[in-house]
């Protein structure tokens, strides 16, 4: 095929970094407005009552009550849906709420999810603890064991649950492979993708059906504000089985709307937004969309300087004295690192999770003598983040559930950020000066 | 709901509301390798407001059991057969793209049957691209992303979804992936392809009708559009501008406006 025959079969649709800047908004709709318009309004006034009706209806689009959705939430939502290869996007108040409001649209009381225990601490102890009490429970298998996501599939399965890189022992779940679990059992996967941003991998692509993202990390940047949302793939047949009667059937909630039937490859969002918004009503706040958006601008350009920075930081942390252990995919001999060439090809993200010689004391140590890294319990920022998992975001966690967890006391979480990878090298020595420092004094 | 035709099952959506065969029909007719699904935003109006509706998934596509039908003749024909499976004389027609061929045909063949038509990106010939055709007819999905590019303008490539958080071409894309594209698509294509009828049925309909066109329509361009409803007599034009050739999705208020005040206007619902 010569060229100018190759140039007329090319899709010109726009791709990522283009998608980054304007997906989901025109300015000629917006007064001619170049940034998106904060859209700082709780209502929305009907033409008419026959207007009214067919908002109410679903006859047609638009808005109606910001709990519902509002215009700079929905180009947030069209945006992430377009970098994600979505056909719909819903947009949360947090990423546990992505998380729940994804749940609660899912399944009913008397439902079993499988899913991944490689997970963030509140996500553990939502499925763990707190959707019990909801009559939804779990069974937990660790993200390697691919054929463990099979064997505790039960008959009122109705998803897959996991992180693909997981919090914060950086395990990788097979993502492929569990989607075809999955799907051969007729229930969705559902992945949480924050730690990589659709600059990293796309779920969708590789068969997942729904993906949630905190929004608050790496998506936005900035550290500023909370954001969850969650992603429809739209490839989902909810209408082969009879188990989710609830996508399927006539629903009472909504004039008898069969949301599979009438809404397809959208249906979960539509469920999503006009049962799970309403009735939980978890929404984002227009000035946070926008502050989001404004992080999505550079996503790809950020999410380049974390991943450089975070290969520079494995390579010094590895021929470090004071390091005990490493683990990111990208070092060879992670146990997932061919399984993360295939998935991330773009990078292999910035989070490292490391262990310290001297256990839990050096660990603090480390922590408290740093300055120009913070110690919070947040990751995705631009900016340099450690913490001790085992004393803050996974505290609320047993032993053993610790151990289930893959955590370890002196296991340090770090989120790599974008600063000069000299300046953090610098700080991080610093750190790990004070951490030999109590063992040579114990050793004395 | 679903009926059979033909001993073949058909799926159609009835907007959301009970089908009640008292009311007067209307029937959406989807373009090609759609579904039933790119009509949402018009349906779910009409059936809310005394029409029954019957957004169609043609054979082999969406819902709807059997194969895909070869011909845009046979499709006619298979509109009139649904008219009569339902317990129906008559109906009101709305086509989009290759939906329109099949409309105006149906007209052609079986006008007593058909009271109104509303064509949206219609034209009186729909020739493919040779290249388009042949990644259709090979189920690649290439052909499926071309597709989405050249029938979305501006809403399409940058958003602004009527309904808040969906992303237009992705959500086409989906639609025109449900089914083997070679089954859907390659047949469908080649069936516009092939139909040569179209301006010479135009010639002969003598019912009301409506095009529905957009100004930065690539594939059914408005020029196209024009040709067509100059020689349907009486035929009125409209014409959205800044949008693609999904204008039923892309401008979904718009395009429901204007086919609102023609089906009121032209098939009214009988008050008793």
């Amino acid at each position: 095929m010569t060229d100018k025959k190759k140039k007329s079969t090319d899709p010109k649709t726009y791709k990522f970094d283009t998608l980054s800047l304007h997906a989901g908004y025109q300015p000629h709709k917006n007064a001619g407005s170049r940034q998106v318009p904060i859209y700082q309004t709780t209502s929305y006034l009907f033409d008419d009552v026959d207007h009214a009706a067919a908002l109410f209806n679903l006859e047609r689009g638009g808005h109606i009550y910001s709990r519902i959705s509002n215009p700079t939430v929905a180009v947030l939502e069209e945006r992430v849906a377009a970098l994600e290869g979505g056909t719909a996007a819903l947009a949360t108040s947090s990423g546990m709420s992505a998380i729940f409001l994804t749940v609660m649209t899912l399944c009913e009381a008397g439902d079993h999810l499988v899913v991944s225990s490689q997970l963030y601490g509140g996500t553990v102890n939502l499925f763990r603890l707190t959707l019990p009490k909801f009559g939804i429970k779990c069974t937990f298998v660790k993200p390697r064991d691919t054929q463990g996501f099979k064997k505790a599939i039960q008959k009122n399965t109705k998803g897959i649950f996991g992180e693909l890189v997981g919090n914060p022992g950086n395990e990788l779940m097979d993502m492929p492979e569990v989607a075809k679990i999955a799907h051969d059992a007729g229930i969705p996967l559902m992945i949480d993708a924050t730690y990589q941003t659709p600059y990293l991998c796309k779920p969708i692509d590789h068969g997942a059906d729904i993906v949630v993202h905190s929004l608050t990390k790496w998506m936005a940047g900035h550290g500023s504000s909370m954001a969850g949302i969650l992603v429809e793939g739209g490839k989902f047949d909810w209408m082969q089985n009879d188990k989710f009667p609830t996508m399927t059937t006539p629903y009472e909630g909504y004039h008898g709307l069969s949301f599979a039937e009438e809404f397809g490859p959208t249906a979960f969002t539509m469920k999503a937004r006009a049962e799970g918004m309403r009735d939980f009503g978890p929404c984002l706040s227009p000035q946070n969309a926008w502050n989001v958006l404004q992080g999505i601008e550079t996503l790809s350009v950020r999410m380049q300087k974390h991943c450089s920075n975070a290969e520079k930081m494995v390579e010094y942390l590895l021929s470090n004295e004071s390091v005990a252990w490493v683990s990111h995919p990208s070092v060879p001999d992670h146990p997932d690192h061919e399984l993360a060439k295939k998935l991330l090809p773009n990078g292999k993200g910035s989070m490292i999770a490391f262990g310290i010689h001297g256990g839990k004391e050096a660990g603090e140590a480390f922590i408290n003598n740093v300055k120009l890294a913070s110690h919070l319990a947040n990751v995705g920022d631009t900016r340099t983040l450690v913490i001790h998992p085992a004393s803050s975001t996974h505290s609320q966690m047993d032993e053993a559930t610790l151990k289930f967890a893959g955590l370890s006391q002196d296991m340090i979480r770090l989120s790599v950020g974008i600063e000069d990878f000299e300046d953090i090298r610098n700080d991080f020595e610093a750190g790990f000066r004070a951490a030999r420092k109590p063992r040579l004094v114990s050793n004395q | 709901m679903k009926f059979k035709v033909n001993d073949v099952e058909v799926f159609a959506s009835t907007g959301g509301r009970p089908f009640d065969k008292k009311k007067p029909l209307i029937i959406f007719v989807h373009g090609s390798g759609l579904t039933h699904m790119t009509w949402v935003l018009q349906t779910r109006y009409f059936a809310f407001h005394g029409y029954s509706v019957l957004a169609l998934d043609l054979p082999g596509h969406g819902l709807s059991g059997g194969q895909s039908l070869k011909s845009i003749e046979e499709m006619a024909d298979w509109i009139s057969e649904v008219i009569e499976a339902v317990g129906y004389k008559e109906a009101s027609l709305v086509g989009h793209s290759q939906g329109c061929l099949v409309i105006i045909e149906c007209a052609f063949r079986h006008p007593k049957k058909i009271k109104t038509l509303s064509l949206m990106g219609g034209a009186g010939a729909i020739p493919m691209n040779p290249e388009l055709l042949s990644l259709a007819e090979n189920n690649d999905t290439k052909a499926v992303d071309l597709m989405m590019d050249w029938a979305h303008g501006p809403a399409g490539h940058f958003g602004g979804h009527p309904v808040p958080g969906l992303y237009h071409i992705n959500t086409g894309g989906m639609l025109a992936k449900s089914r083997t594209i070679k089954n859907t698509l390659g047949v469908d294509f080649r069936a516009c392809d092939n139909y040569k009828n179209g301006f010479e049925a135009a010639k002969k309909i003598k019912i009301p009708t409506l095009s529905i066109l957009a100004s930065g329509d690539k594939m059914c361009p408005v020029k196209e559009g024009k040709k067509l409803a100059d020689l349907i007599e009486g035929s009125q034009v409209e014409i959205i501008d800044n949008c693609g050739h999904m204008m039923l999705l892309e401008e979904a208020d718009q395009v429901l406006k204007v086919l609102k005040k023609f089906i009121l206007t032209n098939f009214p619902v009988q008050k008793n």
